[in-house]
């Protein structure tokens, strides 16, 4: 299970709390957990990532392990922290427009 | 007796005002999706209580939700609007080519006669419709495609096409417009399209009489004449007789003929409103005093409507999506303003009382009669 921790927007969005968990199937990479986690909340679609595009939206990032991997290829493995649940994954919306 | 139901989008959620046919004592429920922008949520007319609201977010993108009960409750449904075939280009503010970029909705006009079938207009301007309610979306890539596409440029609020028009004679026949393309017309349901701007005079393009590039701001139709349109442009107050194939100014003795909203008394087509704006630096009433005028001659001759409006010091303005008028006789008329103020006039304009005043800037009112 990877922990995901949203913005608030998507918390209301999606009707969840702060935290969610979603199992990902075969590689865990940003790319797999996105996947699964607008499959299992499918109003997240197009809110995280661009519907035609699949890029992550400008003013979003996604940090975990003390580290911003908002550039890193959607196709590279998460940290191993991700993966087993030890650390979460966040997303977050950026600090901008006053 | 019947109920009013005023849907209200704002900068920072949805609203929704409601009260009997007095029009005294309102209802305020709300904010529904805080925090988002709703550029504009409206019912059907097939099924007043099947509403459709505009969602997004400068972070988070487009969300459309649908309510089957009146905005008791909502589903987010479909969100994707992608542009049929390569995209292409139109001019960005330097004139260079820009790629068509799908940002947000800014205008829902459901089908007159099926709930599940709903025009959404969109930025870069395009037009999309959905037949499932909402659940997927499809562009109706004539308008894009019929040839002066990639000569349209953005007004300073994004290049948005904001008014959709459904002809409820001649069905088949759709209008909108653009900012700053100018109006379009299709007579075969939004298969093939032609510009419609002969008459419009726009000093702000090289060729002031260009058929396309001019800053419409709203078009308004009664429905029982729905060949005679009148049009709040950038600059000048315009009506057509027919159908779009020659427009002429009937701005008269406004203030000013800037401003944003147009619209047309329920019961008395040559009855219309407007509210002048000072001018397109000066987003404000002229003189501090919010009025709106009325002209029941059909434009040129107006009168100003001020009882129950602030006459001094006032300085909000009123957006293009942010009037509506209600069925009822006398005939509602309602407005929004970037101040947070909702005016309602019970009889036509005579006298105006303010529903809510502090709401966050409202970017769209629509009205519902239930019975």
């Amino acid at each position: 299970m990877i922990r995901v921790i949203l913005p608030q927007h998507l918390r209301t969005l999606a009707n969840v709390g702060r935290e969610v968990t979603v199992e990902v199937e075969g590689p865990a990479t940003q790319r797999s957990l996105l996947n699964a986690l607008e499959t299992r909340y499918p109003m997240l679609r197009g809110t995280i990532r661009d519907q035609v595009t699949q890029q992550r939206r400008p003013l979003l990032r996604f940090f975990a392990c003390n580290r911003d991997l908002s550039y890193e290829p959607p196709d590279d493995p998460l940290p191993v922290e991700v993966t087993t649940g030890a650390e979460p994954f966040r997303i977050l919306g950026a600090i901008a427009g006053g | 007796m019947s109920t009013v139901r005023v849907l209200v989008g704002t900068r920072k959620g949805a609203f929704i005002l409601t009260s009997d046919a007095k029009r005294e004592s309102w209802d305020v429920s709300g904010p529904h999706f805080a925090g988002w922008e709703i550029y504009h949520l409206k019912g059907s007319p097939a099924d007043p209580n099947r509403l459709y609201a505009s969602q997004s977010s400068g972070w988070f993108g487009q969300m459309i939700q649908r309510s089957d009960d009146g905005g008791q409750t909502w589903e987010p449904v479909g969100n994707k609007f992608e542009y049929e075939g390569v995209p292409g280009t139109h001019q960005w503010y330097d004139g260079t080519p820009h790629p068509w970029e799908f940002k947000r909705v800014w205008h829902l006009e459901p089908s007159l006669t099926d709930p599940d079938t709903v025009y959404a207009g969109v930025e870069d301007a395009a037009l999309f419709r959905t037949t499932d309610g909402g659940q997927s979306w499809q562009e109706l890539a004539g308008l894009r495609g019929h040839g002066s596409g990639a000569s349209w440029a953005p007004g300073a609020g994004g290049m948005g096409l904001h008014t959709i028009l459904l002809d409820p004679i001649n069905t088949g026949r759709i209008f909108i417009a653009i900012s700053a393309a100018g109006a379009f017309r299709s007579d075969d349901a939004g298969a093939t399209w032609r510009p419609i701007n002969r008459g419009l005079k726009s000093d702000y393009i090289p060729d002031e009489e260009a058929e396309v590039g001019h800053c419409v701001h709203r078009i308004a139709m009664h429905p029982s004449r729905p060949d005679v349109l009148f049009m709040q442009k950038h600059w000048d107050v315009l009506r057509t007789d027919d159908a779009g194939e020659l427009w002429h100014e009937v701005s008269g003795n406004l203030p000013t003929d800037f401003g944003f909203v147009i619209d047309v008394h329920a019961h008395e087509p040559e009855t219309i409103y407007v509210v002048p704006i000072k001018s397109d630096s000066e987003h404000y009433p002229p003189d501090g005093k919010l009025r709106v005028y009325r002209s029941r001659t059909g434009g040129n001759d107006w009168e100003a409507l001020t009882a129950g409006l602030p006459q001094r010091d006032c300085y909000v303005n009123v957006l293009r999506e942010a009037m509506a008028v209600d069925s009822l006789d006398p005939c509602g008329v309602y407005f929004g303003t970037t101040g947070g103020q909702v005016y309602a006039s019970a009889d036509a304009g005579d006298h105006w009382t303010p529903i809510v005043r502090d709401l966050p800037a409202v970017l769209s009112v629509e009205v519902q009669i239930l019975p």
